[in-house]
């Protein structure tokens, strides 16, 4: 029998290649200029999905993400790879979520599509390295969790279990646990498949009916949502029953009380010759001030 | 004094050794329970922990929940956050603190999200301040210190409305303070019901080689980049390292291009350090390589690239070829000592 499978992604600002064109004069990062990506781990998760996918018959693969109209494209790159079905949830209540609102918000999601067996998600985001959401997402859903996952081992789809390798520091566990379970997967285990060609064909064309509806910054409202395209699901807060106070800003213990860009100062820095004579001369004061030696 | 409204730790223990991370989180409750005026409590779950309790109370705790069983010898998600949550919820403490290891951050997520209060992650410090929102004053608040955005941010996060406040903080950022073997601590043992029910996870397989990589112990750390650009070249690294009686460090791009094993990695992403004296060579000094090594007391740099980042935060800047000044600076040493 086939598992119910469902993929948590975002998607995120490319924090990762910070180019020359990105920092401002001032030496902070220009944001607007960052390419938005998917979440590299997401799509090791994805992976992770697809390959159960690929292995067990019947199997089917739900990618939710949140995020505003634009998160679209992740949705469309997991179609690209296979997802059986996507859904952006969106909503302008959802604005300002941290970790925690997040986390009910995709709760409530993962409730509407229900009766799953394993949810995915990436083990960290590169916007805020937090790795808070999916175990946040587990005990909102009352779930076991193991994270840090590089490998599933073995899923016993009549036992309902499953053996997953978990890197922990200097080294790693296999844990066996009963489905169902969620999963946050690393970046070690599994290589992303690239696009279908078929795929993109099919979902290029199905979506671009979407892409072309100008609500870049906006967030969807109904008419977008009639409007849909069946490949892509778009919830609001009514969709998935959440309660609009544990969303969104409202929902979100921590506030951001101060934000400070890491401009480099120049130290009182002492450039030293390329000779043995000025080495020898660094490295004698070094050894004079007990720093070496 | 009352564990109500204290400072609390979790006191992670792996196969029975208390984590590193645990007691400096210790001593810098005690130095935020100083400024607020509240006690510092600790949380020890484990197999058959009592001993080790009784080495933590001199690190000024007052007082260290222990919570014994078999099964929970090692740490699995579900009994942990139930204990916990179980503990939060009976002592009420106004702050939390956990290692940002893989079980920190495992375990922390899952109780605020239970107990539906703030959480931040991988926080470099920790500091108490005053807030004002909407009108309303904070005394005392507790300041999250993290980077964020690849570490191009430095952000402060608070949680003023809901106690307790909670963060994960990285290893080795809080320094250790002195031993009081006198202090008046005591150990109080907790009872949590658990059935087999609340252990869903089974641990077939542990494996973990013991670090024989000790960046965070050195007084001298000599490490290379991806403009050491081989294998070979690494090796002048090494060589150098010897030479000094230093640990050899690594930036993530010479771990990622193989150059030398993920163990040696110092960044963001790696471990942070503050030696007496870092040398960076042929590492451009991105601003995650920075987080783990800009509190260095010295720092010498060597690149190739006059313009590197690096230069802006060392004290000694050299550019060339490392090829060709390591083997001076061996030589220096040698004739030096």
């Amino acid at each position: 029998m086939g598992l119910n499978l469902i993929v948590l992604v975002k998607q995120v600002p490319d924090t990762q290649n910070i180019t020359g064109e990105a920092m401002k004069e001032d030496g902070t990062v220009n944001r607007a200029v960052l390419p938005a990506i998917f979440n590299p781990e997401d799509l090791h998760a994805l992976e992770a999905a697809l390959t159960l996918k690929d292995t067990i018959p019947g199997t089917q693969v739900h990618v939710i993400t949140m995020g505003p109209p634009s998160a679209i494209q992740v949705l469309k790159e997991s179609l690209y790879r296979g997802a059986d079905s996507v859904a952006l949830v969106s909503d302008r209540k959802f604005a300002g979520a941290d970790t925690l609102a997040t986390s009910y918000a995709l709760k409530c999601a993962i409730e509407k599509i229900g009766n799953y067996d394993i949810v995915f998600c990436g083990r960290q985001a590169i916007d805020g390295d937090t790795a808070q959401v999916g175990p946040q997402t587990a005990e909102k859903l009352n779930l076991n969790q193991i994270t840090c996952v590089s490998n599933i081992e073995k899923v016993d789809t009549k036992k309902r279990q499953i053996l997953a390798k978990r890197s922990i520091e200097g080294g790693f566990e296999l844990i066996q646990a009963p489905l169902p379970v969620l999963l946050t997967i690393t970046d070690e285990g599994y290589s992303p498949r690239p696009p279908s060609v078929i795929k993109v064909m099919t979902y290029k064309n199905a979506s671009a009916e979407m892409t072309e509806e100008k609500y870049d910054e906006s967030y969807i409202d109904n008419k977008v949502e009639q409007k849909s395209n069946q490949a892509i699901n778009l919830w609001d807060i009514n969709a998935i029953n959440a309660d609009p106070d544990s969303c969104g800003l409202a929902g979100s213990p921590t506030k951001v009380k101060k934000i400070e860009s890491v401009i480099l100062v120049s130290a009182d820095i002492r450039m030293i010759e390329n000779s043995q004579d000025a080495i020898a001369g660094m490295v004698h004061e070094l050894i004079a001030d007990h720093t070496l030696g | 004094m009352s564990t109500k409204n204290s400072v609390m730790v979790f006191v992670q223990q792996d196969d029975e050794q208390i984590a590193e991370v645990s007691v400096e989180l210790l001593c810098k409750a005690k130095d935020l329970a100083s400024q607020v005026k509240a006690s510092v409590t600790g949380v020890l779950i484990g197999k058959d922990v009592r001993k080790s309790a009784e080495s933590l109370i001199p690190y000024g705790v007052d007082e260290l929940f222990i919570v014994e069983d078999d099964r929970l010898e090692n740490y699995t998600p579900m009994p942990y956050t139930k204990i916990m949550v179980d503990i939060i919820k009976k002592i009420e403490p106004q702050i939390a603190l956990y290692g940002a290891t893989t079980t920190g951050r495992d375990l922390a997520p899952r109780i605020t999200s239970n107990l539906k209060v703030g959480l931040t992650a991988d926080c470099t410090d920790l500091q108490i301040g005053d807030y004002s929102s909407k009108g309303v004053d904070y005394k005392n608040i507790l300041y999250q210190i993290r980077p964020a955005f690849g570490g191009n941010i430095i952000a402060t996060i608070v949680s003023p409305e809901k106690k307790p406040q909670m963060a994960t903080v990285r290893e080795g950022v809080m320094k250790l303070i002195e031993l009081d073997p006198s202090y008046k601590g005591k150990i109080t043992s907790v009872n949590v019901k658990l059935t087999d029910a609340d252990f869903p996870s089974v641990i077939i397989e542990r494996i973990k080689q013991e670090k024989t990589v000790n960046l965070k112990g050195a007084q001298v750390i000599v490490s290379g980049g991806i403009g050491v650009e081989t294998k070979e070249n690494f090796q002048l690294i090494i060589d150098l390292a010897h030479a000094l009686g230093a640990e050899v460090g690594a930036s993530r791009a010479a771990v990622d291009a193989g150059l030398v094993p993920k163990d040696h990695q110092v960044g963001q992403t790696g471990t942070t350090v503050r030696p007496k004296l870092y040398i960076a060579c042929g590492i451009s000094g991105s601003v995650q390589h920075r987080a783990g090594m800009d509190e260095s007391a010295r720092i010498i740099a060597i690149n190739t690239d006059q313009e590197a980042p690096i230069f802006k935060i060392a004290h000694y800047g050299i550019t060339g070829d490392l090829k060709d000044i390591i083997p001076k600076f061996i030589k220096a040493f040698k004739a030096k000592s």
